[in-house]
């Protein structure tokens, strides 16, 4: 379970989050829809502290984070939440010196300390999993734009997180290569991977996600399963925005 | 002079020198150099990480210190450290004088370029670094770094081959290195023009190791090809 307990957030005079909250169930897949500068993003990035909240609470498994102004948590409580959580990115961010294994590599032998081989094999594993085990000694420059954001799904799969933060995973992809995206967070889904996903994209927020909550000018308008919220959603503002994701 | 002889006199005279220019060269330019320019890149290194990531009132030591030194002859601040310092009770030898003109020079033109190029890598390699749970040390070291080390290389090679030819100033305080060996030979022989041309062939072989050097760097680092895309 991960829960965001009256979250504020805001960089310098501009209010982005503004009081949210947000539960997640182990195992759920949850979809942030909302307009671009709904604060969906920020938001993602208050759940594995890019960005550090003014105020409210953070919980993650055993570790609960408060915030206040002014006020960084420690440096170890960040990084235990980060060691929890997978981020994948809208514009991939491998690294570009190091091959795709390396890349899936880097948080076992860097962060968790495994040793080489076990490192390897975990993470030709996930390579596999994300139908790339033919490119781990390909560079990232080598691989189109779809092979490079699963190789980043692989990357934040490694240490085993308890939720998968995916920001866009598939706006930066044209939709034939967005569709083996799509395909892998699919998957994942089906075996239970926890997700949080900023999306535009219909194929991921009203078919794979089974939770969906509407932002809009940093407040959560709306949450429900997504069929329901799709089908029918409460709100205005959701029924407008809905229909306009449908006519793109 | 003898025409008959099979030895044209020039070339007599440059073999002749060839052995205490070289040995100059040896024992007292290149440890100049090398040992100059690596101080030196610690010290861009630090300073350029202080000037990034350090407290606003270091930072604006910092700022200070390349100030001063690039604002200023290499010459005057040879001459300040080697014969001006002895006037505050400081005396130091030609060599660590020297050593330490070049050591500050270097780190501050090189504290630039490693600022820029640290600069140049996008955020979001940080981010993703710090989203697998590495701290702040380890995305420097594993994964900016490199990266910027790459970029670093032409102009690092730059600053280096300017190095290896402004040790010649090192003449000026005494230090016996290649120029003023040829300086001293001038004296005896009368022969500018040859003996100079003869120093400036060294200055030129040396740094066209430096540039061979770099070639080899750039390929070790180009090894992985362009920068990611962000999309395909």
């Amino acid at each position: 379970m991960i829960a965001l307990t009256d979250i504020e957030m805001s960089f310098g005079e501009l209010a982005v989050l503004k009081s949210v909250s947000l539960r997640i169930a182990e195992g759920s897949v949850t979809a942030l829809i909302g307009p671009s500068g709904s604060g969906k993003s920020t938001l993602l990035r208050c759940v594995n502290l890019l960005e550090i909240p003014q105020a409210g609470a953070l919980a993650i498994g055993e570790d609960r984070v408060t915030f206040a102004p002014g006020k960084r948590p420690e440096r170890d409580a960040i990084l235990r939440v980060r060691r929890q959580t997978g981020m994948v990115f809208q514009n991939f961010q491998l690294f570009p010196h190091r091959t795709a294994l390396g890349n899936v590599m880097e948080s076992l032998v860097a962060v968790l300390k495994w040793p080489e081989g076990k490192a390897r094999a975990r993470s030709l594993e996930l390579l596999d999993k994300v139908g790339l085990a033919d490119k781990a000694e390909a560079w990232p420059a080598q691989l189109s734009g779809g092979q490079q954001q699963r190789v980043a799904i692989a990357r934040a799969l490694a240490p085993a997180p308890k939720v998968l933060l995916c920001d866009e995973p598939t706006s930066a992809l044209d939709p034939e290569l967005a569709v083996e995206v799509v395909e892998v967070i699919a998957q994942l889904a089906r075996e239970g991977t926890t997700m949080l996903m900023a999306t535009h994209d219909l194929r991921l927020a009203a078919n794979i996600a089974g939770e969906v909550a509407f932002l809009d000018g940093g407040h959560i308008l709306e949450t429900g399963p997504a069929r329901a919220l799709f089908a029918a959603p409460v709100q205005e503002r959701t029924r407008q925005f809905i229909s306009s994701l449908l006519t793109q | 002079m003898n025409g008959s002889r099979a030895v044209p006199y020039w070339l007599e005279l440059m073999l002749n020198s060839a052995a205490p220019l070289l040995w100059a060269a040896l024992v007292f330019t290149v440890p100049l150099t090398l040992l100059s320019f690596a101080l030196g890149l610690t010290l861009g290194f630090v300073v350029a990480l202080i000037r990034l990531f350090g407290p606003k009132p270091l930072v604006a030591v910092m700022r200070f210190y390349v100030w001063i030194i690039r604002g200023t002859p290499l010459l005057v601040q040879l001459f300040l450290i080697f014969y001006g310092l002895p006037s505050i009770g400081i005396v130091l030898d030609a060599f660590p004088a020297a050593l330490i003109g070049f050591t500050l020079n270097v780190g501050a033109y090189t504290s630039e370029i490693v600022r820029a190029v640290i600069g140049s890598i996008p955020n979001g390699q940080w981010e993703a670094s710090y989203s697998i749970g590495m701290t702040w040390q380890q995305a420097l070291r594993r994964t900016i770094l490199p990266q910027a080390l790459r970029v670093a290389v032409p102009p690092l090679s730059n600053s280096f081959i300017s190095l290896v030819k402004d040790t010649s100033l090192a003449a000026a305080v005494t230090v016996p290195e290649l120029f003023q060996a040829a300086q001293r030979i001038v004296a005896t022989s009368y022969e500018p023009l040859i003996i100079y041309i003869e120093a400036a062939l060294i200055y030129l072989a040396l740094s066209s190791v430096l540039s061979a050097l770099q070639v080899r760097l750039e390929r070790h680092f180009s090894r992985y090809g362009g920068f990611v895309k962000a999309s395909s």
